[in-house]
């Protein structure tokens, strides 16, 4: 009887973690370990974290050429590299879709947005869609802000570049700009979540 | 006591319904769709009746959720008369919605409910609809006073019929 009773807790114990395990949206959450990777950029050149020798962190975007959500947001991901690279957190972009699904998104195509925009930060191909299941990425344009620490480069927010998509001058929370900014102050990150509407990624 | 009541329920009636913004309502074509912003579309989420709601997320620029569109609307005719009704909420862009998503409607022959829901602060809404929701689109709700279901995928046919009658069966 009492093996029994062990087997039905174990059985239950087994079917408990199952669940946790098979949640959707898993991923990191904040305070965990990032991977690192490296992935072609648009240079045909590949670019890895380590890389950066000089760097403090990294603000990674997971973005692509079609989605009308991350076209909005173009701007303000140059204009956070620009302000952030010097300040040692530079923006990594990379594109999470399989062309072979969304075609506006193959590697030829990523060569000419970021040459028509002039993006002044790396813009990465996920080739075989490997690194966006690890962060846990879902939608374009998905924010992953990590600093450089001993143990590797852990992740301090997740997210939302701010809080409005469609209009720049109505933004009222800049979510990434006070997550570096904090991280550059040694504070603590004042939100380090946020949801936003974006496009599926297609795998 | 009765009293107090009935004070605190007109005090709570007055102020929702200074709160309730009119929607915006787009026309064009004997189209018309209403713009909510999430306040005020909210109430699609909470119907209390005997009927199962189907409630569709999606954008006229997202590829997946126009594949799946055409089940969507045959579920709304094939169970009309069966207390089940599809709401599908356009997260267009306002200003895409005379140029993008009302030809669409029309080109489409879209009988479904179409609403836009406008409210670009969506961190403040998306976990009001279900905290499982990343965000993406496609998303769908389904719910009636005996349950609910949330789904962040695409659907066959099949698969959204298959949910939408076991929680409409129950």
């Amino acid at each position: 009887m009492k093996t029994i009773k062990i087997a039905a807790f174990v059985i239950l114990i087994g079917l408990m973690s199952a669940f946790t395990y098979e949640k959707p949206g898993s991923g990191y959450q904040v305070g965990d370990i990032a991977t690192d990777f490296s992935l072609k950029n648009v240079n045909s050149k590949n670019v890895s974290l380590s890389d950066f020798k000089d760097a403090k962190g990294f603000i990674v975007v997971f973005t692509c050429n079609h989605c009308p959500y991350a076209k909005a947001y173009e701007d303000r991901i140059m204009a956070l590299d620009k302000k952030y690279k010097n300040l040692g957190y530079p923006v990594i972009a990379i594109n999470p879709n399989n062309p072979a699904v969304q075609s506006e998104d193959s590697f030829d195509l990523m060569q000419k947005r970021a040459k028509e925009k002039g993006f002044t930060f790396p813009y990465l191909f996920d080739e075989g869609q490997k690194i966006y299941p690890q962060y846990g990425a879902t939608k374009t344009p998905h924010v992953y802000v990590l600093q450089k620490t001993k143990a590797g480069n852990q992740v301090k927010y997740i997210g939302a570049i701010d809080d409005n998509y469609s209009d720049e001058s109505a933004v009222k929370t800049r979510y990434v700009e006070n997550a570096v900014n904090a991280l550059l102050k040694n504070e603590d990150v004042p939100v380090k979540m946020t949801k936003a509407i974006g496009c599926s990624i297609k795998a | 006591m009765r009293k107090v009541i009935v004070w605190i329920y007109l005090i709570g009636l007055s102020s929702f319904a200074q709160q309730k913004k009119e929607a915006k309502v787009y026309q064009s074509n004997g189209i018309e769709v209403k713009s909510y912003d999430f306040d005020s579309f909210e109430h699609y989420l909470k119907y209390d009746d005997d009927t199962t709601y189907v409630i569709n997320f999606w954008a006229t620029w997202c590829v997946p959720c126009v594949k799946e569109l055409p089940f969507f609307e045959e579920i709304n005719k094939k169970y009309k008369n069966d207390k089940i009704k599809v709401i599908l909420v356009s997260l267009d862009m306002p200003k895409k919605v005379e140029t993008s998503l009302i030809p669409f409607l029309l080109k489409k022959k879209m009988t479904a409910e179409v609403v836009l829901l406008d409210d670009p602060d969506a961190n403040s809404w998306i976990e009001k609809v279900d905290k499982d929701w990343s965000g993406a689109i496609p998303a769908t709700y389904i719910y009636n006073k005996k349950g609910h279901a949330f789904f962040e995928k695409s659907f066959t046919f099949e698969e959204l019929e298959k949910e939408i009658l076991s929680l409409s069966n129950k």
